[in-house]
């Protein structure tokens, strides 16, 4: 088991949880809570595969996994900012709903074989730092670097440009936005399509990359999910939640790995395919997760930090917001 | 800005205008009823749009769901018995969200109240010669027990961290079915297959066809007193939700948080106990579950989604624990017939679609929508 196979590894895993994060990032940032990530996250990876199994070109299987999920997230639009529902509810139905139908839709697919997968490759330069190099430049998928681009694109956009002002004007406090001549409905609608994207892209990312195929509900794993988990414990910062993303694709692979070798660190491998152990090492990204949320609450109130204050709560024009 | 005529101009069509204004006053006893039958039927027509867009044949799937459910006594049965899981699960969402607690994880607590039942059956804790009611007693307070830790957990980390309890309750489904498989694969393997031993008969709970010698109908109907049990349950939670003091307070920290705190009610308590009791009849269920149905521990048809059902069956009845009753045996009928259905995701993606109609038509309750005439733009 070699240290640096599995963070390179790990940094891939990690690149799915990233394009989840950051798009469910955008979307609470404007005030929507969108819980359906899961479902997304399925729908992309379902339709990403399935078109590219079609067409033969995993870049449309990408755009095409993008714009389903992205559709997707409409309907938690719709009936959220619309029609005022409870985002903890609709989200939830997204999941059902994405759940169901790639399950529907993708029947027959886990037998289809192997397809054309996205190119991997090494950056010329950047390879060759010693230990960074090989484990962030070194025969990633192109996806992978994608993902070092967004991140400081997303902070930069939400932080220092007038359409992140806007985003974070909605999601702070409509009622103003909205006195100031935005609009926060269309405002809203986009960035939940935006979140749904990224959140296809995230399923394109397993089923085309990280694990290429398509195995029904067990491709997304609750990724989804801990993304939603994620987004709190970096507190609605880019920069926080690619490190979340990256940290927690280590654990993944190295859950994965460890139970290959049959000697640790010259020590006889307590985990190798040991039925008693392994279980406890599948729980082990998800109790992580509670973990980090109760670190995250803990911070959130001792620096009076939050989510966006207008999160969870539809706009209502003329009733008194907040 | 431009925006606001043009605000006005699309919602114009010819010389009509809709016009959306909040209701001021409750809507007639039917009319819920009657949103809800809408909903349901708007989803079974956009679900059928999407079998015959995955190669199937909607209208002969429904058929089919109807035939397979309700169509005679034996598999009416079935059906009863598939809506047992669903009620007692459902029952657990619809107290929990009823604080506007949402607890997600009635699958995590279904999965370990079959757990905690079997534990006293496998471990064992009873010798096979144990009276059937006092075995049956003590296994359903173990699944009692088990669920109401497992909901305590993310309840615990809600009141004192303030814990999102939806990620918190749904990581914790997780780690539910790894620790089950734990113990179904490394310790009560039945010779390396992925299930524990059968129980003794002593710890199955009674079935309708253990009376078919005195009552000749009865003659191969599974259903069991599982059912009992949780219509006992809905009864007890009914007069919990709206005739004690503690299902007063519930309701009062649902809808209004804050006119609660004013009220003196005790919120963090009241989240850690209403998520242990959610917990609990999740527990219960899968207790009446292994010993009603399955009789040993083994994953696929325990961890089989009935505490993701429960969360639609709930919201479906609006919470209310009576016509949970009701809707349960629907939702048995639908998971019982659509395991036959091609292809398979088909029952999962209609419970979503409904659950989305549902959710969209909540918005006619709130709100009125007028077509109104208007005089033509000069």
């Amino acid at each position: 088991m070699d240290a640096i196979i599995i963070l390179q590894a790990g940094v891939a895993t990690g690149t799915v949880l990233l394009f989840a994060t950051i798009g469910e990032l955008f979307a609470e940032r404007s005030g929507v809570l969108n819980l359906g990530v899961e479902g997304m996250m399925l729908i992309g990876a379902m339709t990403a595969f399935s078109i590219t199994i079609a067409t033969g070109n995993p870049w449309i299987g990408v755009c095409m996994a993008m714009l389903a999920a992205g559709l997707l997230s409409q309907i938690h639009a719709f009936i959220t900012i619309t029609l005022l529902a409870d985002q903890v509810v609709s989200g939830l139905a997204l999941t059902f709903v994405g759940t169901g139908i790639s399950l529907v839709l993708g029947e027959g697919l886990s037998k289809a074989g192997t397809v054309a997968l996205l190119p991997s490759f090494s950056i010329p330069v950047l390879a060759q730092i010693p230990l960074l190099g090989a484990i962030f430049f070194t025969k990633q998928s192109i996806l992978v670097y994608i993902g070092y681009l967004l991140t400081p694109l997303a902070w930069y956009y939400i932080n220092r440009t007038r359409g992140g002002l806007h985003l974070r004007a909605v999601g702070e406090y409509p009622a103003a936005a909205d006195a100031l001549g935005l609009n926060v409905f269309r405002t809203r609608y986009f960035y939940v399509f935006v979140g749904g994207m990224l959140a296809g892209l995230a399923g394109a990312t397993i089923s085309l990359a990280v694990a290429p195929g398509w195995f029904s509900e067990l491709t997304t794993g609750g990724q989804g999910w801990i993304a939603v988990g994620l987004v709190i414990f970096a507190q609605w910062d880019p920069l926080r939640a690619a490190g979340g993303s990256y940290i927690f694709g280590a654990l993944r692979r190295l859950i994965l790995d460890i139970q290959g070798p049959t000697i640790l660190l010259g020590f006889k491998n307590p985990f190798y395919y040991n039925p008693y152990w392994g279980f406890f090492l599948q729980m082990l990204p998800y109790a992580f997760t509670v973990l980090v949320l109760v670190i995250g609450s803990r911070e959130a109130i001792r620096k009076r930090l939050g989510a966006p204050a207008a999160l969870g709560e539809p706009y209502i024009r003329g009733e008194r917001g907040l | 800005m431009a925006e606001t005529p043009m605000a006005v101009k699309r919602r114009r069509f010819l010389n009509y205008q809709i016009r959306i204004e909040p209701r001021l006053t409750e809507p007639p006893a039917w009319y819920p009823l009657v949103v809800s039958l809408g909903a349901i039927l708007m989803a079974l027509v956009l679900g059928g749009i999407l079998i015959t867009q995955a190669g199937g044949d909607a209208l002969r799937s429904y058929a089919h769901i109807a035939k397979a459910s309700f169509g005679n006594l034996g598999v009416l049965s079935d059906t009863l018995v598939k809506a047992t899981p669903i009620l007692l699960a459902a029952l657990a969402c619809s107290i929990a969200f009823r604080m506007k607690l949402w607890n997600i994880g009635a699958e995590g607590q279904f999965i370990m109240g079959a757990f905690g039942a079997s534990a006293i059956v496998l471990a064992p804790v009873l010798s096979a010669e144990t009276p059937r009611w006092f075995f049956l007693t003590v296994m359903g307070l173990a699944g009692l027990a088990a669920g109401a830790i497992w909901g305590f957990i993310p309840g615990f980390l809600k009141a004192k961290f303030n814990v999102n309890e939806i990620i918190s309750t749904l990581m914790m489904n997780y780690i539910a079915v790894a620790w089950m498989n734990f113990w179904i694969f490394g310790v009560w393997s039945e010779g390396g297959f992925q299930m524990s031993p059968k129980f003794p008969t002593s710890a199955w709970l009674p079935r309708l066809l253990e009376y078919s010698k005195s009552i000749p109908t009865f003659r191969g109907l599974t259903t069991h007193a599982g059912l009992l049990i949780g219509i006992v349950a809905a009864v007890i939670l009914w007069l919990i939700v709206y005739r004690s003091r503690w299902g007063y307070e519930i309701r009062l920290i649902g809808d209004n948080p804050q006119a609660a705190k004013y009220a003196g009610v005790n919120i963090t308590r009241n989240i850690v106990y209403v998520m242990m009791l959610s917990g609990a009849l999740a527990g219960l269920g899968g207790m009446s579950e292994v010993a009603g149905v399955v009789h040993r521990l083994q994953t696929a048809p325990i961890a089989t989604g009935y505490g993701f059902t429960g969360i639609i069956v709930a919201w479906l009845a609006k919470l209310n624990p009576i016509i949970i009753i009701l809707v349960s045996v629907l939702f048995g009928a639908l998971i019982l017939a659509g395991r036959e259905i091609q292809p398979s995701g088909v029952p999962k993606m209609i419970q979503g679609i409904i659950l989305v109609s549902l959710i969209a038509s909540d918005f006619l309750l709130r709100y009125r929508i007028h077509i109104v005439r208007v005089e033509a733009e000069s």
